[in-house]
């Protein structure tokens, strides 16, 4: 097989992971703190660009061909139907009714290639924008977005809440890889129940004699250890400070979707994917840089198009909910939506009637935070043989345009000590998109 | 997908077991039986003197650096380290008092060592870890692939301890089904499912192996020669690929076919041309005859291919340690200069037939692992600089499932399930898992320092798994219990220290936390438990190795 593409180095010379690690071991990461973070301020400021991210990732790889590139009238089809949108002559697979509707809310991307066909490293070059390269783990956007952007208020106030969050979590949620585990994103299984663990089960009497007990411990644990352990080392105790602050926050609320008026809560269907979604909003609102919302489910080896059908009945009324709930809220323009898969399905069915794994030419949207939208963005072979679809958009490409979108230099390059650098992303902004 | 009613059932039974086990073992344990000792073990002449060159390499190259090493580490706390990386949990109660009552003869390292390689709980841990590095935590393939079974296929070989030549050579050139032999899903893990039959991937096992049974990162240069040394071509990589050529997927599993080729286009070359398979060194070492695979295995295995050595010795120390000797444990340099200890260790393991547990024996014997983490003397702390020469033991974070396991062993007095181990047992009820998921795993980089996060520190103050083990249950609890049936306050309080950080309580801990649970009313005493239980575990030292 022909393997002269399969780098795990995205065409660009990478950095020795051995000088990587050793120079950000011995900076304290100190180095990371970019130039690009006061010109991200400064667009802030200047009140033009989005503030947050949404991300509704599709695990498992939903297939371009039953959701935003039908090709009905063709043997690829394989006798899926497909319904029209908001756009002249634009289809989409059925079930997406309600999505397709407002197709003049965002930008389809028809093009979107990547040189991943494997869950894991997909999954990995789609949320990092990196292909995986072992021993070093890129960090996803989320990650990226809080690290460059400073530390969100609302209303004058710090976000006390996590402001990473990846709802519903597939196997690969969002990490802060080589920027550290505290830009992980903060997991949420299913918003109908509470936010998992930031209730105490002591009354605050109670509380106050177990920190007590904990001061002891912590006093004997230092005696004779190294100086700076839980300074540079631990960060124990002052991330059980931080997280008793989470705790008390009142912002907290952002998270319960339970409470909120059934009006609001009904449009995005009673699945936890639904559920999701409308707590994106919630968050987003409430000053959360990136929130992650995964769909899972459209690994669809076997009976493609029954599998794909019963995604699409969760995804349309969830997805379309959440760009209207935004829009209700004034939020679209400060906010960027990204439907992303790790990658799309063979034109071909298998033996079971199921699709494969495809990833030369699959489906995103993008949508808010003032991108240009209503238009479709290239094009894929009907008869599904060319793995080389018109206008190609690499994977990267979107991470460019996010970062671009929110003011903040995809090219920046982290130097380390020894001037190796590595970008924010390697990718090219989409011009059709900005 | 498991229905939530059959969630709850399974909940219940494991509950109902767990139960019955708590009441067995309470009544056991308070009817003063006698606990038979470990057996002591006599530390062999053989391993006498290869702990003996080992500790002068170390000790001259501490009075090189005029370092001074800490004390001794307390027996106990060795035996914790050693649970910790060998079971992935602290050890029970009952087998603190076993190894409490061992004969001052007997050399306790040793002797712990014989009673965890005994245990199943050390074959299955053991072999979990391994397959990080052979196949990754990813679901891979659809069908095909069925990690569960290479991790038990890897358990049973650690049971018996294969020589470790032996089961690297088994992974490398296996044949058939992933089903019925196992370890082809080290092969099986690599093919690339978009539909056409293309087999495994050479470049992904060329990765892993150069990675894995190596210690080389040979990927580095898929794409270009190395560009931080000249060590490196983009031949070595694809050369090596090649020997992954013939492997195919047919009906019958994996099998080799020799009419199959490796192409690549190097950098600057536009079209693909065939690679013939090449070792990227010691080319003297390889067999001429057999299959592409097995020339490989032989190449890898040879006793005098000292990089397959040496990769498994800096995997077995970061093992013991939670930090390699060579720091990324996959890229070591192969003509050094290695740091103390890794030669001698090479060639220990190289004399010893690639034997495994003789491996781990020896490292836990060595002085750098025998060092305690602390001075004795809070004005004269330990130093950043010895520990980077293992002059000190050092701090490292406990892996997830080594918290997750430990809490719950902390509850109970035995050692749970050592038929198995507690990860496995408890995976199926969700919590250990959802607690693994929460904590953060670092996934193939298990060797990746990271420092404490908010989610992790939510998880061990307010989390379920938490709540419930120090709750006020007194059937399910051994804080409850010890709060109930101790003679005295101050014993309660040890038994707390032992079974969670596994150490005895310093004076000053002991008056502490003995007054707290000075209560009449038998409810606010076993608050207090709670309470002690709470703090121990939401203390550093809990989710650190030291």
């Amino acid at each position: 097989m022909d393997t002269s593409s399969l780098g795990p180095c995205n065409g660009k010379d990478h950095l020795s992971r051995r000088f990587f690690l050793r120079s950000s071991a011995a900076a304290g990461l100190g180095w990371l703190t970019p130039l690009s973070q006061q010109l991200a301020r400064g667009a802030e400021k200047s009140g033009s660009r989005p503030k947050s991210v949404i991300v509704v990732w599709m695990q498992g790889g939903a297939s371009q061909l039953e959701t935003f590139d039908p090709h009905p009238d063709s043997a690829i089809s394989h006798g899926a139907k497909a319904i029209k949108t908001a756009l002249p002559g634009v289809l989409f697979g059925e079930g997406l009714e309600q999505t397709a509707a407002m197709a003049n809310d965002f930008s389809i991307l028809r093009s979107v290639v990547s040189k991943e066909g494997d869950h894991e490293r997909a999954t990995y070059n789609g949320k990092t924008g990196y292909r995986p390269f072992p021993g070093l783990v890129h960090p996803a956007i989320g990650s990226i977005i809080n690290h460059e952007l400073p530390a969100p208020t609302k209303n004058g106030v710090t976000v006390d809440i996590p402001t990473h969050i990846s709802i519903t979590p597939g196997q690969f949620p969002a990490r802060g890889g080589y920027l550290g585990a505290k830009y992980d994103a903060f997991q949420l299984f299913d918003p109908v129940n509470p936010v998992p663990d930031v209730k105490t089960w002591t009354d605050e009497e109670r509380t106050a004699r177990r920190m007590d007990s904990l001061n002891v411990l912590e006093k004997s644990f230092a005696a004779g250890r190294i100086a700076t352990l839980e300074k540079e080392r631990t960060l124990h105790q002052s991330s059980i400070k931080r997280a008793q602050s989470m705790m008390t926050s009142e912002q907290l609320t952002a998270f319960n979707v339970k409470d909120a008026p059934k009006a609001e809560r009904e449009g995005f269907g009673d699945t936890r994917f639904g559920r999701g979604c409308h707590a994106a909003i919630r968050l987003v609102e409430a000053g959360v840089r990136c929130v992650e919302v995964t769909l899972n489910g459209w690994d669809t080896h076997i009976n493609n198009h029954e599998g794909q059908l019963k995604r699409k009945q969760e995804l349309d009324p969830g997805l379309a909910s959440l760009i209207k709930g935004l829009k209700e809220r004034d939020l679209y323009d400060d906010t960027i939506i990204l439907v992303a898969t790790e990658f799309g399905r063979t034109p071909k069915l298998n033996v079971t009637d199921g699709r494969d794994h495809w990833p030369n030419g699959f489906s995103i949207l993008m949508g808010g935070g003032g991108l240009r939208s209503g238009q479709v963005i290239g094009e894929t072979d009907p008869t599904g043989k060319s793995q080389d679809p018109a206008e190609k958009v690499w994977v990267e490409d979107i991470h460019a345009t996010i970062l671009n979108r929110l003011g903040i230099d995809h090219e920046y390059e982290f130097m380390t000590s020894i001037g190796r650098p590595i970008a924010l992303s390697d990718g090219r902004p989409i011009s059709a998109l900005l | 997908m498991i229905s939530k009613s059959r969630r709850i059932l399974i909940n219940l039974g494991a509950l109902f077991v767990l139960m019955i086990g708590a009441i067995i073992t309470l009544a056991w344990y308070f009817g003063q039986q006698e606990l038979a000792p470990l057996s002591a073990a006599e530390t062999s002449v053989s391993l006498n003197e290869s702990v003996e060159r080992l500790n002068d390499a170390f000790e001259s190259s501490w009075k090189e650096l005029d370092l001074d090493s800490a004390p001794a580490a307390p027996a106990h706390t060795v035996a914790r380290r050693l649970s910790l990386a060998l079971t992935g949990a602290t050890p029970s109660l009952e087998e603190i008092r076993r190894f409490e009552k061992l004969s001052d003869e007997g050399d306790p390292t040793q002797s712990w060592l014989n009673h965890l390689f005994e245990d199943q709980r050390y074959n299955n841990y053991v072999a979990e870890r391994f397959a990080r590095a052979f196949v990754g935590v990813g679901p891979g393939p659809f069908i095909i692939y069925r990690r569960r079974r290479m991790v038990n296929w890897l358990s049973e070989q650690l049971a018996v301890n294969r020589p470790y030549d032996e089961l690297v050579r088994d992974i490398i050139a296996s044949e058939g089904t992933w089903t019925t032999n196992p370890e082809t899903n080290f092969i099986t893990a690599a093919v690339i499912q978009d539909g056409d039959n293309k087999g495994p991937d050479e470049v992904k096992l060329a990765a892993r192996t150069s990675r894995a049974f190596l210690g080389i990162s040979l990927d580095c240069v898929q794409c270009h020669d190395d560009k931080f040394g000249d060590r490196w071509k983009q031949e070595d990589f694809h050369q090596l690929a090649a020997f992954y050529a013939q492997a195919d997927m047919t009906i019958s599993g994996v099998r080799e076919k020799s009419e199959k080729d490796y192409e690549t286009a190097y950098k600057g070359v536009k079209e693909p041309s065939v690679v013939e398979p090449k070792v990227p060194f010691a080319e003297e070492l390889k067999p001429e005859a057999g299959s592409r695979r097995k020339q490989l295995a032989e190449w890898i295995t040879d006793g005098n291919n000292r990089a397959f050595a040496r990769a498994t010795v800096n995997r077995a120390w970061a093992l013991l340690f939670g930090r390699p000797l060579v720091d990324p444990v996959d890229d070591i340099p192969l003509e050094g200069p290695y740091p103390t200890g890794l030669d001698v260790l090479t060639d220990e393991f190289i004399e010893s037939g690639h034997d495994f547990q003789h491996l781990l024996r020896l490292i836990a014997a060595s002085a750098p692992f025998q060092r305690a983490s602390g001075s004795n003397d809070p004005d004269k702390p330990v130093t950043i600089e010895q520990e980077a020469a293992w002059a000190a033991f050092p701090v490292t974070p406990l892996r997830p499932e080594q918290v997750a396991g430990s809490i719950i062993q902390s509850a109970s007095f035995r050692a749970l399930d050592s038929d198995a181990h507690i990860i496995d047992k408890f995976r199926r009820f969700g919590e250990t898992n959802d607690f693994v998921k929460r904590y953060g795993d670092q996934g193939e980089n298990e060797f990746q320092e990271e420092s404490g996060t908010i989610p992790q520190r939510l998880l061990l103050m307010n989390g379920k798994l938490v709540g419930e083990r120090t709750g006020e249950n007194p059937i399910m609890n051994s804080s409850t219990r010890v709060a109930h049936y101790s003679s005295s306050e101050k014993q309660a309080v040890k038994a707390a220290f032992l079974a969670l950080l596994t150490r005895k309580p310093t004076a000053e801990e002991s008056d502490h936390f003995a007054e707290s649970l000075k209560k009449k009313n038998p409810k606010a005493k076993a608050r207090a438990s709670a309470d002690l239980y709470w703090a121990l575990i939401n203390s550093t030292e809990f989710s650190w190795n030291r």
